[in-house]
């Protein structure tokens, strides 16, 4: 459905975009993630036609962004990071202004226009100001623009930024609602987003495509190492010194130690390999030393790590 | 065609729910009242003046009223339209709307051409206001018809020509106040281009700044000639800056 082929872009010296490919496919949420300045909203930009690539090409369905504009900007609803709106219009005579300009014909705007209205929640501030609505209602607003005129392709610009956690819960609801029927580009800098509403990721960073997956497969791939979290009550060097005994353990650091009525309860953090779990073992020593074990968890890396760790890596290591 | 209509439509709505046309117009016909008030009372003195004494000439209606009134009204025109097409652009840069906009499939000429005419609707409206001034003097006296229609003429090609520098300016910043104030400038240059090459020693320089003055093409007209060449020269003139504004929006996709 969009196909972003070798796109860079040069703002004068600096290159925002450096021969970025990927693909979207139909129905698909695509998750677009990265730092600030890491060309996203360029990206995003290229797609909607708004910049004209350096190199490179992009098709939306049949059509090319810069070869037939009008046709693959029909395709598309937009809406950019600030949500730029015209305060000084009600929000029935805006939509309507919208789907006039997207060409959506006279017979059917009315209905069209109630459709949009309820499905965004806005059908109780048709009448109201936009420059006197609150942030979360603005929100919808865009997305009702952008929502206008039914186009196949939706393309939001972290469209929960600035939102309340209620709010955010909402619009992403709706965004999942939109998936499926529609295909959704969307960016974001909350993580835990991304694998709540999007089926594959694309990691950017510094104008280039680091990381191409579902968020599931990311997790396993860069999954180098497992993480155990040990809370027992032991004396702290016998301890240690078990813990290092076990076969597979690569590292043992010591966290806080506490000391209880009942003796000292110590936290050790174990890294391992990922094809082993070392957890059986390690609380069988334990018990056989007759020590106390209050926690034992394995600690898997979230999205977050991952991204952190994509992100702060020197710039030859780019994953596959 | 349908999607220029819509731009229109919205920016002429748009003059309408901010105040800034009521303060443009309340502006111009108090100042244009005013300029015709005095007109009027020196043309009344002088004609007065030519009954009791033949030596004084005869008075032209064309050279000795249009004209001088025409000149004053149209020194409002070179203040004011800045004011009508700084925020056409600016507005929209800064807030950001620019980038919607540009994101739905219109095309950026029917963007230009919405705004420059929405603009310019406007100014015929404002104009249209002052016709009462003419209707006036058909009631009190019996003047002829043809020189007020070529100087409203001239008025509106001068206007279409100082809207379409308003909407070029306007395209090229985000601050609204930098729009006006560098419209003015170009307005203003293109007044008085025409005196640095005054005189008649008629340099190959001197005619070219003759041609490119407006108000070079604009005397004609408040004079009651209607001249080809000066039509022209409006038409190409307005054309030329909004092809330019044309250019800044594309320029704005290419550098981002």
């Amino acid at each position: 459905m969009i196909e972003v082929r070798n796109v860079s872009k040069q703002f004068g010296v600096t290159r925002a975009l450096n021969d970025v490919s990927f693909t979207v496919r139909p129905g698909e949420v695509l998750g677009f993630l990265g730092p600030n300045g890491a060309g996203k909203t360029t990206a995003m930009r290229i797609i909607t036609g708004i910049l004209t690539a350096t190199q490179g090409s992009v098709r939306i369905g049949d059509f090319d962004v810069d070869e037939q504009p009008l046709k693959a900007r029909a395709m598309i609803g937009y809406l950019p990071e600030s949500v730029p709106l015209y305060r000084d219009m009600h929000v029935e005579d805006y939509l309507g202004f919208i789907a006039r300009l997207k060409g959506v014909p006279k017979a059917k705007r009315e209905a069209h226009l109630t459709e949009t209205l309820a499905r965004c929640g806005l059908t109780s501030v048709r009448n109201r100001l936009i420059g006197k609505l609150s942030k979360g209602y603005r929100q919808r607003v865009g997305i009702a623009q952008a929502l206008t005129a039914n186009p196949p392709v939706l393309v939001l610009d972290e469209p929960t930024e600035g939102l309340d956690p209620k709010q955010i819960i909402e619009i992403r609801n709706l965004i999942r609602e939109l998936g499926g029927e529609r295909t959704i580009i969307l960016s974001t800098h909350i993580l835990p987003e991304v694998s709540m509403i999007c089926e594959r990721v694309i990691i950017i960073n510094r104008g280039s495509v680091v990381a191409v997956d579902t968020p599931a497969n990311l997790n396993r791939s860069l999954q180098k190492q497992s993480v155990i979290r040990i809370v027992a009550g032991a004396p702290r060097d016998d301890f240690l010194s078990l813990c290092r005994s076990i076969p597979g353990v690569r590292t043992c650091e010591p966290g806080d130690t506490q000391g209880t009525a009942a003796g000292n309860r110590i936290t050790v953090r174990i890294e391992s390999s990922t094809d082993m779990d070392l957890r059986p073992q390690i609380a069988s020593r334990i018990v056989q030393k007759g020590w106390e074990l209050f926690e034992l968890s394995s600690e898997t890396m979230t999205l977050e790590d991952i991204f952190i760790q994509l992100v702060t890596r020197e710039p030859e290591g780019a994953v596959e | 065609m349908n999607r220029f209509l819509t731009i229109f439509n919205r920016e002429l709505g748009s003059y309408f729910i901010s105040p800034i046309a009521y303060i443009v117009m309340a502006v111009f016909m108090i100042v244009t009242g005013m300029i015709f008030y005095s007109n009027v009372v020196f043309y009344a003195q002088a004609s007065a003046m030519s009954l009791q004494n033949p030596s004084f000439g005869q008075l032209i209606l064309a050279e000795d009223f249009i004209r001088p009134l025409f000149d004053n009204i149209c020194v409002i025109l070179l203040f004011m339209s800045p004011a009508l097409t700084m925020r056409l652009f600016s507005e929209e840069k800064r807030s950001g709307t620019i980038e919607l906009l540009l994101s739905y499939p219109v095309r950026d000429t029917e963007i230009i051409l919405g705004k420059f005419l929405a603009c310019l609707t406007f100014l015929v409206i404002m104009t249209a206001l002052t016709s009462c001034y003419p209707i006036f003097l058909y009631f009190t006296g019996n003047p002829e018809i043809g020189p007020f229609l070529t100087a409203y003429l001239g008025f509106f090609l001068m206007g279409a020509v100082f809207l379409s520098i308003g909407v070029f300016t306007s395209s090229m910043t985000d601050n609204q106040i930098i729009a006006a104030l560098f419209a003015f400038g170009i307005n203003l240059v293109l007044w008085i281009i025409g005196w640095t090459g005054g005189g008649s020693d008629g340099g190959m320089l001197s005619g070219v700044f003759k041609y490119v003055s407006i108000i070079e093409h604009y005397d004609p007209l408040v004079k009651g000639v209607l001249n080809s060449q000066d039509i022209i020269y409006f038409i190409s003139m307005s054309g030329l800056f909004l092809f330019l504004s044309h250019r800044v929006l594309i320029a704005r996709k290419l550098r981002g």
